[in-house]
């Protein structure tokens, strides 16, 4: 048996009377990765900055190395040994790599200055110890974004870690770049550092996670090692009695023959996309799967009119459309649900139905003024259509879960009525009730005789939701796959790889 | 986290988000103090409450359109040159015999000018309007400067000088009807137009306003002629007031237009903004000057106690939304 390095015991939280956490049992070994799952409000953030002293806990006992411990402030959770890698790097991009990692634990020189010196070899220390190839000189900007994540990691290694808290760490990294972050914090369990580990990707989990916990409604619902549960199990846990079979593929109908409604012809953007060209008919749902870098981005923005193409030609219905400009696409028909909703997709200080009217606002407006009656409408409809869970349409939208704000944006753009839907990870970052609904969504668009493309990392959502796969590499469209003559992720995921 | 508003008055009241009204809560009580400790200088008098107006409507004026400046998330700092210049121009055209409705046409369009040159530059070549403005800034008071030799320009036509800020009607001081005038149109285009709805967007998440289709180069460029535009008549209701236009017009009036925009509860990074709010704020501004003038305390103690209330309205705000 492992020592147990933490150990939370009945923890109890209440915000304004509404129960949050209702005696939640949580341990944790040493030197064991272990996933902590749930979908949005069932506590898992909560709990966790109970552990790091944001929030004080209501009821219950946190015991470190078998001792009670009190913890009341970040500070006081640092001293236990327990840090956290946040979402949102704090990192300053302006510093070095060294300079970052010891930032306001500088060591000093005699004299009180700054030992750049010292600073610079503890942190080679470090990088070595990680096996991590970086020089502790580079400036943090000029790094990809996987390095901030490592960067993160070496500072949190700078005093002695006993616990390591990594949110959705792997949402803004590369294939290769997670692969990297794999490798390191099996390096870090090896030295016996305890790792919780938050996310929403079920592959990710199963491939790097000793055992899970799984937190719905405010309560443990489950503690088991990874190898011993399937993943349908692990997903009907989080989910409840909510399962649905909607990651299953459902083969739909549409008019094979039909003309199509969406079609690309040599398109060329800077070097990043290259003479690509396919269709889309009516009704149909297309996947667009490739490595992060392949051009998929840089496709979906010049197909929406953000990016000039140099060469290549664009119809809807037939007719030749040369959009220039995001209002001349959505002109044409053309919406897009962009990769990044807090920075692309929302105003975040705004509220829902400010959000939602903001793609129509033209045809909200009646004389001079927008139809407040009209808008508050077309934001209710949406709100019930899409399951938006708020209290309130005047809400803003930065305070709800990252699941309610994607469906702000894609009713945004539904209510623009568009004929041809382009989503860029339409999925990233939400909890698993969102995933389910968001391609229900997606699917009901398309039943509209509509067209749709989807651009995606997570090759089970993908499979789940096309009737068509393209496969893009180094910004070239090659190869395109009937979704029933995929018969497993593997496959698909061999495809993008090989070159 | 997921919290259910309950029916309860008191968390209601909570739940409101007092920054929006802090303005307003101070305005009263700056009032009452002064009501009740200058009530034997005549501070309630209804020719003190006028003068304050008076004093106070030109700042009020383009700290509307300055609102959508900073509500887009940018800033001129020009605006008390543009005052200036635009006066001395109006002035000069007088003069010359044009006649008024030319006159300030030709006043209005030498802001309009301006502010459409800043917004280019903030535009097209990618300028922080900060830079561009402080630049304009220096440039047109030299301009100012410059035409006339730092001489003053009397405007003896009496319509003109009636119009633009001397006169009043039934008693009410003209700048009043201006300001309302301004204020009205400005609250209304932020509310309820189409473009006030961009504007935020664009101050709130440029991104995410391009990624939506607004033009959100049209916007900034919009916002910085008005906000020229606005200068302008400021400049020559100064200009109608004093009866000349003088170099020295609007000088500082940019520092004092922000903080009356963002004690009014505008965030200075774009984004949320309330016209009404700018009004008030700058009202309380001037109610502040005139309680202090009449409380007997010099120009240096004025400011000092002017700062600390600006600050204090501000904090206050902020720990307001802190809760």
């Amino acid at each position: 048996m492992k020592q147990n390095v933490l150990r939370m015991k009945n923890i109890s939280k209440s915000f304004n009377g509404i129960g949050v956490l209702h005696s939640v049992d949580f341990e944790l070994q040493a030197g064991e990765i272990h996933a902590l799952m749930g979908g949005n409000g069932a506590g898992k953030s909560t709990l966790m900055k109970i552990l790091t002293g944001v929030y004080q806990l209501d009821e219950g006992e946190i015991y470190i190395d078998y001792k009670p411990v009190q913890i009341n402030s970040t500070q006081q959770a640092n001293e236990h040994g327990i840090s956290m890698i946040f979402q949102e790097f704090s990192l300053v991009p302006t510093l070095t790599v060294a300079e970052n990692v010891y930032l306001n634990k500088e060591p000093k020189t005699k004299l009180g200055l700054i030992d750049q010196q010292q600073i610079r070899e503890k942190t080679k220390e470090i990088l070595q110890d990680l096996q991590i190839d970086i020089d502790p000189d580079t400036e943090v900007s000029q790094l990809g974004v996987g390095y901030w994540q490592i960067t993160e990691i070496a500072k949190a290694l700078t005093v002695e870690t006993k616990i390591l808290i990594m949110d959705e760490p792997t949402s803004s990294l590369s294939k290769n770049e997670t692969e990297l972050l794999f490798q390191l914090m099996n390096r870090l369990k090896a030295k016996g550092i305890a790792i919780i580990y938050i996310s929403h990707r079920m592959d990710e989990i199963f491939q790097v996670c000793d055992r899970v916990t799984v937190l719905r409604d405010g309560s443990n619902r489950l503690t088991n090692k990874i190898a011993e549960l399937e993943m349908d199990q692990l997903i009907e846990h989080i989910v409840g009695n909510r399962v649905g079979d909607a990651f299953q593929w459902v083969e739909r109908t549409y008019d094979h023959n039909a003309m199509p409604l969406f079609e690309v012809k040599n398109l060329s953007i800077g070097n990043k996309v290259k003479n690509v060209s396919f269709t889309i008919k009516p009704g149909e749902i297309v996947g667009l799967a490739g490595l992060m870098g392949s051009g998929r981005t840089e496709l979906a923005r010049g197909l929406f009119g953000l990016d000039p193409y140099q060469q290549g030609e664009i119809y809807v219905r037939g007719q030749r459309k040369d959009y220039k400009s995001p209002q001349q696409a959505i002109e044409a028909g053309v919406a897009l649900v962009p990769e990044d909703r807090r920075t692309q997709g929302l105003i975040l200080e705004h509220s829902i139905r400010e959000n939602i009217s903001l793609s129509i606002l033209q045809s909200l407006t009646k004389g001079l003024f927008i139809n407040t009656k009209q808008s508050n409408e077309i934001a209710t409809e949406y709100v019930n259509k899409l399951a938006i869970k708020t209290d309130s349409i005047n809400k803003l939208s930065g305070l709800l879960s990252g699941g309610n704000q994607q469906k702000i944006v894609i009713a945004k753009w539904l209510a623009t009525n568009p004929n041809i839907l382009i989503l860029d990870e339409p999925t990233i970052g939400v909890d698993i009730n969102a995933k389910i609904e968001i391609v229900k969504i997606i699917r009901e668009f398309a039943n509209l005789d509509k067209a749709v493309l989807v651009i995606s990392s997570e090759l089970v959502e993908l499979l789940a939701v096309s009737d068509r796969i393209l496969i893009m590499q180094k910004g070239e469209i090659t190869a395109q796959h009937d979704r029933k003559n995929i018969t497993s992720e593997e496959e698909l995921e061999h495809a993008i790889q090989s070159f | 986290m997921q919290s259910k508003v309950s029916k309860l008055p008191v968390k209601q009241l909570l739940s409101i988000d007092w920054r929006k009204y802090m303005v307003y809560i101070a305005f009263v009580v700056v009032f009452i103090f002064f009501a009740v400790t200058l009530q034997d200088q005549g501070f309630l008098t209804t020719n003190n409450l006028l003068n304050i107006i008076r004093q106070t409507a030109i700042i009020a004026i383009m700290a509307v359109a300055m609102t959508f400046v900073i509500g887009a998330a940018q800033i001129d700092l020009s605006i008390g040159s543009i005052a200036a210049l635009s006066a001395l121009i109006c002035a000069l055209s007088l003069q010359a015999g044009i006649p008024i409705i030319f006159s300030s046409l030709i006043g209005l369009s030498t802001g309009v000018v301006i502010g459409l040159i800043n917004g280019l530059l903030v535009t097209r070549l990618s300028i922080p309007s900060f830079l561009v403005t402080l630049g304009m800034m220096i440039i047109i008071s030299g301009v100012a400067m410059w035409i006339t030799h730092t001489a003053p320009v009397p405007i003896l036509n009496d319509t003109y000088n009636f119009l633009f800020g001397g006169g009043s009607i039934g008693g009410i001081p003209i700048l009043f009807f201006w300001m309302l005038v301004i204020a009205v149109i400005g609250h209304v285009i932020l509310k309820k137009a189409p473009f006030g709805r961009k504007t935020l967007a664009t101050g709130g998440n440029e991104n995410a306003a391009r990624f939506t289709g607004i033009n959100i180069n049209r916007v900034k460029l919009l916002v910085m002629t008005a906000s020229g535009a606005a200068a302008a008549l400021a400049g020559m209701l100064y200009a109608g007031r004093m009866s000349s236009g003088r170099y020295t017009f609007g000088e500082g009036d940019e520092m004092s237009v922000i903080a009356a925009v963002i004690l009014g509860g505008t965030s200075l990074f774009g984004g949320t903004a309330t016209v009404i709010g700018s009004v008030i704020g700058s009202l309380m501004i001037g109610m502040i000057n005139n309680g202090l003038i009449i409380m007997g305390l010099d120009v240096s103690q004025q400011n000092v106690v002017k700062g600390l209330i600006i600050i204090l309205a501000v904090a206050f705000s902020k720990k307001a939304i802190q809760r």
